[in-house]
């Protein structure tokens, strides 16, 4: 294809070769830990700031601007004062849950780096499983979000720690419901499979991503506002809005725990996010066949950043949710939906043998009503109360 | 070499868990090593190359199971302990001498058996594809069987552990206290 | 691969034995439940073990068997929970030792 795309790669191979033999395996697998950790741990320092000046501009102000040029050195000043702060500890805390409960949620976040496919032979490992290791992954750190509120002996974190996993796993449902279709769709579960599977473009210019499909559409929908809750972002950020419960299960962390514990929301945050890239925004291909010569490394890299800001112009826009609403969402309407998209998406796929004329109109508009009507239906029901007009009572 | 090393390894970190998990006085602490000892085996399966039951293994119990355990601990105030109060039943060396023997009879059992002291055949894959053709050709009223236990478990348990409304007065004769009956034999009051 | 089949099967042996000592000698209902999940882990364990040692990988009869095995202690954790909570509401204990009475 192009001269940049293997870069990586070829840089890695050549590192590797400098490597004795017998050691050459391991060499090789720490330095793609070692390039993970760099580019994950700079794009969540990049990420910080670009949120803050984001919110600011959105908010009709600047963002931080005082520190190096446009405020880009915001994070290392951060990352400073975060790292000299005293670490207090609660004196009737539990002193080992405590001080492992950051490692416990950070830990298995970066685990879930190694299966993205980040360009074309670019991912870590290659499972068979792999979607299956992510989601596995994700909900292994919920216990860590328990260990840290519990440890606390604090009720504010306890409560703010049971809200929290409530809310992760209410919404674990919807977020691998909604990643069923994308498997059925590729008939596999491992990513890079899942994006070779939307190569290639329909009517000759429209790229067979998953999300231009009906079902597709509504799923990364889904996907989206699951993986919202699932990093506990606004406006789903009940277990830590400050207004709420103080910071909810992070009260008594302090200092370099703190840090570690924003660290692994936001890498969580970019793990399901390079996930949705993969899964419905056709991972690291370029959207038309003359695009081709950017490297896919570099479309990945593109995509992402403009779900991140999806993200962060969510978190400016929308207010916060009340926990039964949010858990009222996810049971009663995300699930519904999400399983009547694994029907829309079993109709496409089973008419995509369809021949007679007009058939992929046809097929379109079935699926999309099979989406729609139920979408509207439950949106205006689904709190047991019909919407009424309403009545604003403005000053005289 | 490595997988000897990895063999030991994992399967010295699960028992270590898991007899942690069996004798801590606080329910908390036992309720996470237990999900500790979870994952250890997680491990285990991943070693013996049964990679989907390894994640799957990861996603139900340390992901469901586990929160599902500290929650109910939770709820039933299990970590208020009282410092006079035995942790063990009055009869625990009992069971602990019964576990011994079941230890030793199963362990005679094996270390006397000749063919179970072989090698591992070469490399035995499970591909998914492999297991969802199973699933829905040899094993798909095994699979309906389990949505049917799974959905009834759901509701069981929903309505086992809902908190009981405060008894409504039904009026006396006809369909209503009939159907009463049955409602307040099941009710826990 | 160099372990033999019969360390695995000690492994799950042993693993079982502390399930079934704690689930006996320790007075929590929730404890119980810790011990008896220990315990069908043990038997996974096994029936892996089993399956990649034995003369028939392909079937996959041992993958299958683990799966649904697993699915089925989901649901039965769920459900001896909601027990032990239901209980809890009406006895304000949760040792196994008070829940001698069939009575309330």
């Amino acid at each position: 294809m192009n001269a940049l795309d293997p870069i990586f790669i070829s840089t890695l191979h050549w590192l590797a070769g400098l490597a004795p033999a017998s050691v050459r395996p391991l060499v090789s697998m720490l330095l793609v830990i070692a390039g993970l950790m760099a580019v994950f741990g700079s794009c969540f320092a990049l990420t910080t700031i670009l949120e803050r000046k984001t919110l600011g501009r959105m908010q009709n102000r600047f963002g931080p601007n005082r520190v190096g040029p446009f405020g880009l050195f915001q994070p290392l000043a951060d990352g400073i004062k975060m790292l000299i702060k005293e670490d207090i500890v609660p004196f009737s805390a539990d002193k080992t849950l405590h001080f492992l409960a950051p490692l416990a949620l950070t830990v298995p976040v970066w685990l879930a780096f190694s299966v993205l496919p980040f360009g074309r032979n670019m991912s870590a490992i290659e499972l068979d499983a792999g979607i299956l290791f992510f989601f596995a992954i994700g909900s292994a750190s919920e216990l860590a979000v328990f260990m840290a509120g519990w440890s606390s002996q604090n009720k504010y974190s306890l409560v703010g720690a049971m809200r929290a996993i409530a809310q992760m796993i209410s919404y674990e449902v919807p977020l691998v419901l909604a990643s069923v279709p994308v498997l059925m769709a590729a008939a596999s579960l491992s990513l890079p499979d899942i994006v070779q599977a939307q190569s290639g473009f329909a009517l000759g210019w429209v790229p067979r991503w998953n999300v231009f499909t009906p079902w597709g559409l509504a799923g990364f929908a889904l996907f989206m506002i699951a993986a919202a809750a699932e990093s506990n972002r606004c406006p789903f950020d009940l277990p830590e809005g400050e207004s709420e419960l103080i910071a909810g299960f992070l009260t008594e962390y302090s200092g370099f725990k703190y840090a570690l514990f924003f660290l692994g929301e936001y890498l969580g945050l970019f793990a399901v996010t390079g996930l949705a890239v993969t899964l419905f925004l056709g991972g690291w291909q370029a959207p038309a066949r003359w695009l081709e010569w950017f490297p896919s490394w570099g479309w990945f890299a593109a995509k992402f950043s403009a779900l991140i800001f999806l993200f962060i112009w969510a978190r400016a826009t929308l207010p916060r949710l009340r926990l039964d609403q949010l858990l009222n969402f996810a049971w009663k309407f995300l699930v519904p939906l999400a399983l009547i998209n694994l029907l829309a998406a079993a109709v496409w796929l089973k008419s995509g043998v369809w021949r007679f004329p007009a058939a992929a109109e046809i097929r379109w508009l079935l699926c999309a009503g099979l989406l729609a009507v139920p979408y509207v239906w439950l949106a205006r029901n689904w709190n047991g109360v019909a919407p009424t007009q309403r009545h604003y009572n403005y000053a005289e | 070499m490595p997988n000897d090393i990895a063999f030991y390894l994992i399967a010295a970190f699960t028992v270590a868990f898991a007899v942690v998990a069996m004798t801590l006085r606080r329910l908390v602490h036992c309720a996470l090593c237990a999900a500790a000892a979870f994952a250890g085996l997680a491990m285990l399966y991943l070693l013996l190359d049964a990679e989907f039951v390894g994640f799957a293994q990861l996603l139900v119990y340390v992901g469901a199971i586990a929160i599902l355990i500290v929650f109910a601990v939770l709820l039933t105030r299990g970590d208020e302990v009282c410092p006079g109060h035995s942790q063990s039943s009055p009869s625990w060396m009992a069971g602990v001498a019964v576990a011994v023997l079941v230890l030793a009879g199963i362990a005679i059992a094996i270390l006397l058996s000749p063919s179970l002291h072989r090698l591992a055949p070469s490399a035995a894959g499970a591909p998914v594809k492999k297991i969802g053709e199973e699933l829905m050709t040899r094993y798909v009223l095994p699979l309906e069987m389990v949505g049917v236990l799974l959905t009834g478990a759901l509701l069981g348990a929903v309505v086992i552990a809902m908190h009981e409304e405060s008894e409504v007065k039904r009026p006396a004769g006809g369909p209503a206290s009939r159907r009463a009956e049955p409602e307040e034999a099941m009710s826990l009051r | 691969m160099n372990t033999p089949l019969s360390h695995y099967l000690i492994l799950s042996a042993l693993l079982f034995s502390i399930g079934f000592a704690g689930a006996v000698a320790r007075r929590s209902a929730i404890l119980v439940l810790i011990g008896i999940e220990l315990m069908l882990n043990a038997a996974n364990l096994n029936f892996i073990a089993f399956w990649r040692y034995g003369p028939q990988a392909e079937a996959l009869t041992g993958v299958m068997f683990v799966l649904f095995s697993i699915a089925i202690a989901a649901a039965e954790a769920a459900v001896g929970l909601a027990l032990v909570i239901a209980i809890y509401r009406q006895r304000k204990t949760a040792q196994v030792d008070c829940m001698d009475t069939l009575k309330g």
